[in-house]
Parts: structure tokens; sequence; C-alpha cells
């Protein structure tokens, strides 16, 4: 091959044997500047149709399972966020609801519409990145360029709750790290104007856009069958019409609780998929709305009388022993820092000792609180599922994301498997792409939204 | 120092001015902190008030190659003929954690940082770095370029 | 039709094949024997009323380590299915011994078992019968072992150039 490659590239097509045309092969990647993501596309072409392609891919892979393996439960946690590298969130929640799963206890009901809040916003993030990243492919830039503004407005309102950007290690398992902060939902609206607002221009910019049309009408197009047999979720199947999401099939959180639409396509192309991923992103401003609305357990912090104490001096005084009369102190901590305040513990965890960190006034307070914290610190100790194994499916961004986790009764997980979303839309991938040009390989790797996380984990 | 001296240090200077605003840079995007990057690049953060803001596509006609995200060692082979690819003067970005140490991938699959295989300017650690600490980064990449300090 | 009837049709159709059934936390499982697998699958596939389109996920787990499986065998594939027009999921297991690792290959029933079945081979060395092109799919060809079998050191590396760290 390598050699009729060389020859082929030098000569042009059809020439040195004098016998016709011959077929060429042009290796794609793992570098390639029109495509976000490091795979390896061996492609045979006959001028400019692609016969057959090869992918190959790998290049990003982590080891997250062997990882996972390695320390207690939620240690993990920080290598989820790094799966699917756009939502994390949505990762993150998956973990915690599998190992939660695994031991039997259910999340209280305020944590659980916290949880579709914040899944629901990573999930606009990634449709945002995956179409603007796909148009600026496509020569877009501008659509590129408002996507990303959009993305940074919902990623302030990320940082507000979380604390980080990106990988932001938000999930616990039985609970989330921290409450709402104040006035998020205000917040939330605000920066729904913007994103709106954003989604208006793109739409105006793409959807009737005779360039764009021409660049993803019929290309890429699977079959409804052949997608199912591909094991295909997510936005790629509900645009070759298969009305199947998670969220709705088997309802999980508070999903069941909130009313949104899934959208789908006819004919399973890239265009499909664009207006399928642009209309969920509508979809998922409304379940927000809603479950903002329905958010139960109200307010957290309210305003304190007395004196105030920063942080840092209370726990030192709790570390040197002074603790008379602490408890007494109200004091006033960002909702950021873990397991500080004890109204987030009662209202968003579970009250299962076996699973949640006390909160640090209970951790140095009293000796119970102590001992609890030490007990699911201290190596061998810590959450320990009973043995046996447990599957969770999400809807991820990309699709079904599920979590696989064999526990042997101790402190780490036996084996964590994720079923990674785009996975299978790369397994057929070469489907995609063959019988079509070459310049048709770019929409429609775009369209599967690859996330290298995630695919080679 | 002589007149002539003095006036190749003068050109020395004004050449490392001209370059340390026309960066043309190489995005070896691979992982997480390419979402980063894509947020620095754009218009909230906006890279190009330092005159990096258009990557070039191609490693023959890039200055600095930004190396963003995990390398694993089945790419490395390809991050190094990228960089052997590029014409002199060149620099190099360790963009996040993973490219500067290996981060908490300290596994059988990936690299412990990529000055193992190619050597490094400016390192940017974080997971991701946030767009201000690329910024500075750059900041501090213009300075070594401006000084003129080449590795050879 | 939910798991357990799901289950219940499985037994009565395969009998001594079926090796034991349980359901754990809502999970429906099913220990197939090795050489039952693909008519198993095929049934679940094309029974009208099991109805089972979507091979979801296949995988494997190493028990070497596992406190009461030292001694059996040491590897089992997972097949977890799902059937859309039933809205429900079983999971199939099939256990391979260490010196005998081979399962009959899904790939003339679902196409994505391809790129599974080629994950499970590069990471726990498991071969698949009759898999048309079973290669590394995440590890590069130069690499010796199977890197998530519980023996593999999780920092044993094999760099293909740069130090041998």
């Amino acid at each position: 091959m390598a050699e009729r490659t060389t020859r082929e590239i030098y000569l042009g097509e059809g020439s040195g044997t004098g016998s016709g045309s011959q077929h060429l092969y042009v290796n794609m990647g793992p570098a390639h500047p029109a495509m976000h993501g490091i795979i390896h596309i061996v492609a045979e072409l006959d001028g400019e149709t692609v016969v057959k392609a090869d992918v190959e891919i790998g290049y990003l892979h982590r080891a997250f399972e062997k990882e996972c393996e390695r320390g207690p439960y939620n240690n993990a946690i920080p290598y989820t966020d790094r799966l699917n590298y756009v939502s994390p969130l949505i990762n993150n929640f998956g973990y915690a609801s599998c190992v939660e799963k695994l031991l039997g206890i259910d999340v209280s009901e305020r944590c659980k519409y916290i949880r579709v809040v914040m899944s629901e916003i990573s999930r606009i993030c990634d449709h945002l990145t995956c179409i603007g990243a796909s148009a600026m492919e496509l020569g877009a830039f501008t659509v590129f360029l408002y996507m990303i503004k959009a993305r940074e407005y919902l990623w302030e309102l990320v940082e507000d709750v979380t604390g980080a950007r990106l990988t932001i290690s938000y999930a616990r398992v039985g609970g989330v790290k921290a409450d709402l902060p104040e006035g998020f939902g205000l917040k939330t609206r605000k920066a729904f104007k913007e994103t709106r607002q954003v989604l208006e221009e793109v739409g105006k910019l793409l959807t009737g856009n005779r360039i764009f049309m021409d660049r993803m009408v019929g290309v890429g197009a699977l079959s409804r069958e052949e997608t199912i047999a591909y094991a295909i979720t997510g936005p790629l199947l509900r645009a070759a019409g298969v009305a199947y999401d998670v969220r709705r099939a088997q309802p999980y959180w508070a999903y069941d609780r909130v009313e949104f639409e899934i959208p789908t396509g006819r004919n399973g192309d890239n265009y499909d998929r664009y207006l399928v991923r642009m209309a969920e992103m509508e979809q998922s401003m409304r379940i927000v709305e809603q479950a903002l609305d329905a958010l139960p357990g109200g307010a957290i912090n309210v305003d304190f009388q007395g004196r105030p104490m920063d942080p840092a001096s209370y726990v030192d005084l709790g570390k040197q022993g002074k603790t008379e009369g602490l408890l007494l102190i109200p004091i006033t901590l960002s909702p950021n820092l873990q397991g500080l305040e004890k109204p987030v513990h009662h209202q968003v965890n579970v009250a299962d000792k076996r699973v949640v960190l006390p909160p640090k006034e209970e951790t140095y307070g009293s000796i119970e609180g102590l001992m609890n914290h030490f007990m699911l610190i201290m190596d061998g100790n810590g959450i320990r599922p009973p043995q046996g194994d447990a599957y969770f499916a999400v809807e991820g961004a990309n699709g079904e994301l599920g979590f696989y986790i064999v526990s042997d009764g101790t402190d780490r997980p036996y084996r964590v498997r994720c079923r990674p979303p785009c996975f299978p839309p790369m397994a057929a991938l070469h489907r995609m792409i063959e019988g079509e040009m070459v310049a048709d390989v770019v929409p429609s790797f775009g369209s599967i939204n690859m996330i290298g996380g995630e695919l080679d984990r | 120092m002589g007149l002539g001296g003095f006036f190749t240090g003068k050109l020395d200077e004004a050449i490392g001015w001209a370059r340390k605003y026309s960066i043309f840079q190489y995005p070896f995007v691979t992982a997480c902190c390419g979402m980063e990057y894509m947020a620095t690049a754009c218009s909230h953060y906006d890279v190009d008030r330092f005159g990096a803001g258009l990557p070039r596509f191609s490693p023959r006609q890039a200055d600095v190659l930004f190396v963003v995200g995990t390398i694993s060692h089945k790419l490395a082979p390809a991050l190094k003929r990228i960089y052997d690819q590029m014409c002199e003067p060149k620099w190099v970005v360790a963009f996040g954690v993973c490219t500067c140490t290996g981060g908490f991938y300290d596994n059988y699959a990936t690299v412990m940082g990529i000055d193992t295989i190619i050597p490094v300017d400016v390192y940017i650690p974080g997971c991701p770095p946030r767009p201000e600490s690329v910024l500075d980064g750059l900041m501090k990449l213009q300075d070594k370029i401006a000084a003129g300090a080449q590795r050879y | 039709m939910d798991g357990q009837s799901a289950l219940l049709r499985l037994t009565t159709t395969f009998g001594g094949r079926i090796i034991e059934t349980h359901a754990y936390r809502g999970d429906h499982t099913a220990v197939v024997e090795r050489s039952a697998l693909l008519d198993v699958l095929r049934f679940c596939r094309d029974e009208a009323d099991l109805g089972f389109d979507f091979l979801m996920d296949l995988t494997s787990v190493d028990y070497l380590k596992y406190p009461g499986r030292e001694f059996g065998p040491r590897f089992e594939v997972v097949y977890h299915l799902y059937s859309l027009a039933h809205n429900h999921r079983l999971r199939l297991k099939v256990r391979v011994e260490e010196d005998d690792a081979r399962v009959p290959s899904a790939v003339p029933l679902w196409p994505v078992a391809n790129w599974f079945e080629r994950e499970v081979w590069d990471m726990f060395g498991i071969r698949f019968d009759g898999h048309p092109d079973l290669r590394r799919l995440l590890m590069y060809e130069e690499f010796q072992g199977h890197p998530l079998r519980k023996d593999y050191p999780v920092n044993k590396r094999q760099p293909l150039i740069g130090p041998k760290n």
C-alpha cells in the first residue's frame, strides 16, 4: 500500500502502470487541520470519491478505566470530568448515580433538580461547541465565534456553581459538592436570553444558507436500520427518526417531572443532525427553566445576624481545639467551598453517613463528625458498596452514556466501564463517508461530535 | 562595541519586536485543554490582541507550536514529526498540566511531559489553564522571543 | 415485558445452557454458556417479544483478584442489550477461562460489535472467533500485553519514542 501511495502522489491518478486509473490512498490525521480531534482515517479514493475508509482511533487513550480502579470511589470523579470534556457535568452525575445505584441509595429531591439543571446547561454547551466547530470547518467562522460567545455565558454560570469552568468535579456520590448560589435563577435566565439571541442569529446564518445546505443535506446519511444496528444513540439516532432519549425512556432524577419534546429528523443526514441539535438546545433551556421554578427547598443561604468571621480562622480555631462557643458563631461561606455549610448537606445531599462527608462544622465540632469523616477518608474505609454490579445510563450530549461498575465490597471500584456515546458513531463513520466526496468527510465527522476523551477514554 | 555591533544589536531588537507580535501558531489540539484554547482564541479573551490570532494549520508555516492536551505514547511520534517539520526559529508552548508533566494521568498510556520528546519554551500549568493564565504564558513567550533567547 | 419475564423466556427456551440468572438493583442478568452465546443473542434480537435491537455495550471484566472468584473462570464478557420497542434492558455474561480466552464474535448480528470486540481484545486479550479483523483498537501494534488485565501494572510504559520511563 505504501509503495503505491507514494507513486500515486508523485505521478497522479492513473499514471505509471498504463492500466487505467488506480485508487489513491490518502491519510487524514492524526493531526488534521479540518478535524477537531485526533483520529486517523486512511481513505481509498477513486478520483475524489471515498471508496473505502479505515478509521483508526486511540490517540487519546488515557487509561480512564484503569485509573478508576486505583483509588476510592470518589477519586474517579475528576477522571470522569475528562471523558466528555465538553459536557463534564453529565459524566460526573452519571458516574455518581451509578455508584448510588450500587449502594441502593437515592439522593434528595433538591439534588435531583440541581443535577437536571446542571446537566442541561452542560448539554447546551456541548451542542454549541459541536455546531460551532463543525460550521467553522465548513468555513463559517462567524458562527464559531458566536457559539463560543454563548458558551462563555453558560460557563460563567457553571463557574458560579462549581468554582471551575471546565473540569468541575461537581458531583459527589450521594449528592453534589455545593448548593446553587444565590441569584442563580436570575443569572441563568439572563444567560439564556443571550444564548437564545445567539441561536437565533446562528439560525439565520446557517439554517437556510445555500452553501451550508449544499454541504450538509443528504451527506453522511445513515438509514434508520443501520443506525440501530450500530447502536448509535443521541442526536444521530433522533435525526434518523427514532425518538429514543434515555431521559424519556427510562427517566432518572427529575426528568419525569419536567416537560420537554424530543426533536427528531427524517433523513438521518448531517443537516438533520444539525437541526436536531439546534432544537435540543431550546428544549434544554425549557427544562432548566421548569426545574428552576420547581426547585424544592428554596434558597439556602440566608442573611445571618451576629458576628461575621472568615472561614479560615473558624477552621483554625477548630483545629486548635478551641471549639467553645464556636458552633454558635454564625458564618458566611462561599457556597462553593465543599461541605462547609450544614444546611447545604441537609437539603442537598443524602443523610446516609456511609456515603457523604459530614459538614466541616461537624467534623471539627464533634467526635462523631470527626469519626464519620475519617471513616470515609481513610484508606480501606470509605464508600463500600456491597458486592455486585450495576449499569446506569444517562442521556449524554452525544447519546446514551452508560456506566457499568463492578464492586468487590471494598472501597475501590473493581471495574469501571464507560459506554461512550460517540464510540458507536465512530465505528460507523466509514459507512457515512464511503461513497461521498473527500470534502464531505469533514462535515460528517463534525456531525458525530467526536470527543477524544470519551471515545478513547 | 563598535558602531557595527551597535547596529546589529538594534537590528536584533527590532526583529525581536516584530516577531513577538506576529506569532503564527500551530495548535496541536488533542484533549480537554482544546476547549479552553477555543475560549482563549475567541472573542471573550481574544488572543488576537497579542498578535497571535491566526492559527496556521500547517507546521511548515508556523512559528509556535501549541501542544494542547494530553499526549499519549501512540501520538508521540506524530508530535515529534510535526515539531521536526517546523522551520527555525520555532518555539513550543506546553499548554496544560498533561503536557507539562503528564498530570494525574500517571499510567501506561500517557507521556509524562512532552519535554521528554521535544524542547519546551513556556509551560502553562492548569487542568485546564484558565484563559488568563494562557495569556500570561503567551506574554512570557513574547518576552522570550523579544529577548532573542534561542536555545541553540 | 419486563426484565424478569425476559429472563424466564430465556431459561424456558435454552434450559441448561443458561447457567444462572439473577436480578440485582433492577438489572437483570443471565450467565450463558459460551457455546450457546450466539444462539441466545440471536434469539434475543429476533424474537418479537424480546426485541433487543441494540447492542448497547460489550465489555469484559477480569476477575483475577475478585474475592471469592480467584479460582473460577478468569474473565467475563458482558453484553448489555436494549430493546427500543419494549424499552427494557438485559445483561448477558459469558465466562471465559484464561487459557482458552475465546468467544464467538457477535459481528454477524450487530456491526457495532466489531469495534467493541477489538477493544476487548486490545484491553483484555480475549479473542473473538469469526471476527473479520481482530486488531488492537486503542493501543498501538507494538504494545505488549493487555493493559486492563489485573496483572498489568498501571504505569508500565512502552513508549514508541523518547525515554523508557
